[in-house]
């Protein structure tokens, strides 16, 4: 790779500089706003006192940051690796497909929230919240992975058949890459939600004491009228929200940037 | 290898081929020409046992057999290639789906990406290649198994015609080389006139041996041939054989 040409380079600062400014610009509405209009902080805070929230108390929101994204990463990992299972199964066997996809799909469309209370009369807190995070991601993982075993190129499948392959050098030299792009799909889109799912849990699950996660310390500062920390807890959700999206973006490049076409930039 | 009567007609009730009777002597290099639709591949398919013939036989040597017990090298209309995964490992699939070695492998991987004339470039991605030099990968992976048999359905038709003329020499080259039994489907006259010594005509729907044709000219034919009176001589032949064979029309 040689050196970017300049208008290439130009694009990039654009497409970073842009957001930064837009951001700023809000922030600075927002600062405005609430001088001019002089609201009280139980209203609306200003910037400089959720940031000032934000440090003071750091203490406490680390701990639901650790919580909140322990229960999303444990929820990611099932999704990801329940939802590739299932297709793999499906893959290899249509009756278990036809058996077990609708339940799949009821799984989907039914709204988390509604299911969440009856988990939790069963599960304990913990994995009540996990079983929530798990459900709304692994669906995404599942249906695109299903999809990519099932868009392999059939003169390939052929050329295995011709050396003979067995079922298991189909799946990993054959099915699985040709499934990879994908299955990246569906594995950044269930990063997102189960952060959703976690959270959604959390606000259900709703009790008191340790463990307690960013959803559940914005709940309890709402009833306290805590508005500044609501504020903080609000950001540090969706800087966690962004950092898993830029993450599992960034895996997805390098895993993909070889040779697929989604990956590869062209020269005009 | 011989097939007999076969026919074979899909579950959509389209009848592919009818009563078709081919020999292929070891060595050979036999065009199978007619229009698209003919049952070319079909047939092509039914030799490599990708499918099973709904009547007769195929038969190897004399004795029937299947064709998973045989050596052979399908070569696709398009490349055919993973695009995950570099040149080298796409030549190198067929030894590892048969778990050969590495150590085994790598000097044979070597040896068809030389023939080829792809060395410089075993450690590229498919997309980073031309459609030539896709095809030759695609070539160097059939015969990396070193098979008495190589299949080619329409290997050529998508690539521009210079492309094309300096993929026909090679592949003669390679077949005086190897001395391998090519059986190669095409749709274009002169080019199935140029490169094979046997033509066979296919009548479309269903697909049946109209005609054969003997190409005597001698290699190695070049472009001299190309541009010969004899050259000439044997498309007219076969052009006059097509258009009976899709009974005047068309």
């Amino acid at each position: 790779m040689s050196a970017p040409e300049p208008h290439v380079a130009g694009e990039r600062a654009l497409r970073l500089v842009l957001p930064l400014a837009m951001l700023a610009l809000a922030v600075a509405t927002w600062h405005a706003v609430v001088q001019l209009l002089a609201l009280p902080p139980y209203v609306l805070p200003g910037p400089g006192l959720v940031a000032r929230t934000l440090v003071d108390d750091w203490g406490i929101l680390s701990e639901s940051l650790v919580a909140t994204l322990v229960t999303t990463f444990e929820g990611f990992a099932l999704a990801v690796s329940g939802g590739v299972f299932l297709a793999i199964l499906f893959n290899l066997s249509r009756l278990v497909e036809y058996s077990l996809y609708p339940f799949a799909v009821i799984l989907q469309v039914t709204p988390v929230v509604a299911i969440a209370p009856l988990l939790l009369i069963y599960l304990p807190q913990q994995g009540a919240v996990l079983a929530c995070a798990w459900i709304v991601a692994f669906f995404p993982v599942l249906a695109n992975t299903t999809l990519g075993l099932n868009s392999v190129d059939h003169n390939l499948a052929d050329l295995y058949r011709l050396y003979g392959a067995s079922w298991h050098q189909r799946l990993l030299y054959l099915k699985l890459p040709s499934a990879l792009p994908q299955m990246l799909t569906g594995i950044r889109i269930a990063g997102g939600l189960s952060l959703v799912g976690a959270v959604v849990a959390e606000l259900v699950a709703g009790s008191a004491g340790a463990g307690s996660g960013l959803a559940w310390r914005i709940a309890e500062s709402g009833y306290r009228l805590n508005i500044p920390r609501m504020f903080a807890a609000l950001i540090l959700l969706s800087v966690a929200g962004i950092v898993i999206y830029f993450a599992l973006a960034g895996v997805s490049h390098l895993l993909l940037r070889r040779w697929h076409e989604s990956a590869v930039r062209r020269e005009r | 290898m011989a097939l007999r009567g076969v026919a074979k007609t899909f579950a959509s009730g389209t009848q592919a081929l009818d009563g078709l009777d081919l020999d292929v002597r070891p060595g050979e290099f036999v065009s199978l020409l007619g229009p698209s639709g003919c049952g070319k591949s079909t047939a092509l398919r039914l030799i490599a046992g990708l499918s099973d013939p709904t009547m007769g036989t195929i038969t190897w040597g004399g004795t029937s057999a299947t064709s998973a017990t045989h050596d052979i090298g399908f070569v696709f209309q398009e490349p055919t290639l993973m695009p995950w995964t570099s040149v080298a490992r796409n030549v190198d699939l067929p030894l590892r789906l048969r778990n050969a070695s590495a150590a085994e492998a790598a000097p044979r991987v070597a040896a068809v990406l030389e023939r080829v004339g792809l060395t410089a470039f075993r450690d590229a991605y498919p997309r980073e290649l031309s459609g030539g030099m896709k095809m030759r990968v695609s070539i160097a992976r059939a015969l990396v198994t070193d098979p008495d048999l190589l299949l080619m359905d329409e290997p050529f038709a998508a690539l521009d015609e210079i492309t094309r003329f300096k993929l026909n020499n090679d592949l003669l080259d390679l077949w005086r080389a190897l001395r391998k039994t090519v059986i190669f489907v095409t749709h274009s006259v002169f080019e199935s006139v140029y490169l094979s010594q046997r033509i066979v005509v296919m009548t479309p729907r269903p697909g049946r041996v109209f005609k054969e044709l003997i190409v005597d000219a001698p290699y190695p034919r070049d472009e001299s041939f190309r541009t010969s009176a004899e050259y000439a001589g044997h498309c007219r032949l076969a052009s006059e054989a097509l258009g009976q064979a899709m009974g005047g029309g068309a």
